[in-house]
């Protein structure tokens, strides 16, 4: 059983990476990821993020919107799926709200380490994304729990080492019409292909 | 020196409001080709050494014409034995017209053998060098940098890690992509963050595995299939392997032309260590995670995959980890700078070129794929080792 979860966990990271192998949150991916200190701080908030939202969402899917749900209610013939995109985001936007009051009154040190951030992350398609991802493969609660940390690990390493390499590489000398973001496509471009190490392994 | 007189002469004419101005960057890696430069640091604090960037680079690419020799030997001698086993008496086009002007396809004559292996190489080289040669010069030309050694290793070590069927005109797609992608768009050599050979050859084996991966492309005769070594360890386990331990060390084996022979490159390698070109601690660092990860998955073990209980020392002389380990992870460029540093991105190497050939099954080899990998994550490593540097110095000042 620890097995098994423990390859679901370094599949979300590695083998289904969510910014280079699904591409997904790339606004703040590249928007934020000039210096390793702060993509540290903003992998940090999505790893949290993650861990919270796709279990929560998971049990909305579960007991409100899959089909036949709402049986515990009397309801066995409603289907509410199509309230998913509704939903998710909007659990999403106030569990990030929630989550943002919690911090600042119980542990400011965190809620001022991670700043403008924590709010940045509503909009960040990777959190939908692990949201949607998960509803699509059937995960139950337990596996949308490690679902949720590993994605966020994934994410969280691969903006910190983007960063790594945007902080070696302002001693590069980028041709003019590339510099700033056309360069930071690029190295996504090419970090994609060292992730490719990865792809074809079955865990 | 007539020579020098004669660039002399010529030097006022490329530098600026000059008549080929456009041209320094040429004149100027002609000229210092053949003269240590003249120009010198005109502030204070700089190093002398008769050791400089264009020293290195040629070092490096000059220990690899050994595993190069080695490799075209073993391509033509496999290629001559598949023949006489298929019994085709020669082979086609202008290749066997220049095979059978200067040798014959004697399996056993290292003349034969070596030849036989040029014909392929020496093809693949030229392409590589004029194609990534023009990138380089141009982007010199138009960049205002100067046209570095950096990219004879480059074009080297590009073209050893191909198998010797492969087409031309995918040589010179690579060796683009690889320059031009991998290094000059960063500002050229000691600005770019991968290795601009690996760069190159990942991008044609992921666009066209079919030239770069598989049975058919080993040995250099039309229709005669061969899987590399590691590619029937995978399949079958190390004890289907038609060859020895020591056939693959020295390099009789099948594979891309310059990982075959160990032993040769061993010899280089050690030539690059010893001159201190190579970091020890890298080639030492990928040496270590290699031998633990492997001896990790030999006690695990498993039933159905046989890589599992490969031991160290034929990771060691299969595909192209010796290759990688000495020229590929050494790279000056995209490896981790710092002490500490190195070591941890040469077991981060290591570790990922046998997590690769182990567990998955869409690569047999993971060696290419590892380092790149491992140049991904070198400055983040560097970043923190220099962190730690800074706090225990901090803690120590008080």
């Amino acid at each position: 059983m620890v097995e098994y979860y423990l390859s679901l966990l370094v599949r979300a990271i590695f083998i289904e990476n969510m910014a280079l192998v699904y591409f997904l949150g790339m606004c703040t991916f590249i928007a934020i990821s000039k210096k390793i200190s702060t993509a540290a701080g903003l992998g940090i908030a999505v790893i949290v993020v993650l861990t919270i939202t796709v279990p929560v969402n998971n049990l909305i899917f579960q007991y409100f919107l899959a089909d036949g749900a709402l049986a515990w209610a009397g309801l066995p013939d409603v289907d509410l799926s199509f309230l998913g995109f509704l939903s998710y985001i909007g659990v999403i936007a106030a569990i990030v709200q929630i989550l943002e009051m919690f911090l600042d009154k119980y542990v400011p040190a965190l809620y001022n380490a991670l700043g403008v951030f924590l709010p940045l992350i509503t909009v960040n398609c990777a959190i939908l994304g692990a949201a949607l991802f998960m509803v699509g493969r059937d995960y139950n609660f337990t596996e949308s729990v490690v679902y949720g940390l590993g994605s966020g690990l994934g994410w969280a390493i691969a903006i910190v080492t983007l960063a790594g390499i945007r902080e070696k590489m302002k001693y590069s000398d980028v041709p003019e019409g590339l510099r700033g973001l056309g360069m930071t496509f690029i190295t996504v471009g090419l970090m994609s292909l060292g992730f490719m190490s990865f792809g074809g392994i079955s865990l | 020196m007539a020579l020098r007189d004669l660039l002399d002469r010529m030097e006022p004419a490329f530098h600026p409001g000059g008549k080929y101005e456009k041209f320094y960057a040429l004149y100027e890696a002609i000229d210092t080709i053949f003269y240590t430069p003249g120009k010198v640091t005109a502030s204070a604090s700089h190093v002398r050494d008769a050791v400089d960037l264009k020293r290195i680079m040629t070092t490096v690419w000059l220990c690899a014409w050994i595993p190069m020799f080695a490799g075209m030997y073993y391509a033509g001698h496999n290629a001559n034995l598949a023949m006489a086993e298929l019994g085709i008496a020669n082979a086609e086009g202008w290749r066997g017209f220049v095979v059978e002007l200067l040798a014959g396809y004697d399996a056993d004559s290292w003349w034969d053998c070596l030849i036989h292996g040029a014909v392929y190489f020496v093809p693949i080289y030229l392409v590589t060098f004029m194609v990534g040669g023009f990138w380089e010069v141009m982007f010199a030309i138009k960049r205002g940098h100067e046209v570095n050694e950096g990219f004879f290793v480059t074009s080297i070590l590009f073209a050893l890690t191909l198998p010797a069927t492969i087409p031309l005109w995918q040589v010179a797609i690579g060796i683009s992509f690889g320059v031009i992608i991998g290094k000059e768009i960063f500002g050229g050599t000691g600005k770019n963050f991968l290795n601009p050979a690996l760069t190159g050859r990942a991008f044609l084996y992921f666009a066209y595995p079919a030239q770069l991966s598989g049975d058919a492309v080993w040995v250099a005769v039309d229709g005669y299939s061969g899987a590399t070594a590691l590619g029937v360890a995978a399949a079958s386990g190390v004890e289907a392997l038609a060859v020895t331990w020591w056939d693959a060390f020295y390099g009789n084996i099948q594979g891309s032309i310059g990982e075959t022979s160990t032993l040769a490159i061993l010899i280089g390698g050690a030539i690059l260590l010893i001159t201190r070109v190579a970091s020890y601690r890298i080639v030492l660092g990928t040496f270590l995670g290699m031998f633990l990860t492997a001896g990790m998955f030999n006690l695990i073990g498993s039933e159905t995959n046989p890589m599992f209980g490969m031991s160290w020392y034929w990771h060691l002389v299969l595909g192209g980890f010796a290759f990688g380990m000495m020229y590929m992870a050494t790279d000056p460029v995209s490896a981790s700078m710092t002490d500490k540093g190195k070591w941890a991105y040469g077991i981060l190497i290591g570790v990922m070129c046998v997590l690769i050939r182990v567990v998955n099954p869409a690569f047999p080899e993971g060696m290419m794929l590892a380092i790149l990998f491992a140049n991904l994550f070198s400055p983040l490593i560097d970043h923190v080792v220099v962190r730690g540097n800074v706090k225990r110095r901090l803690a120590r000042g008080g």
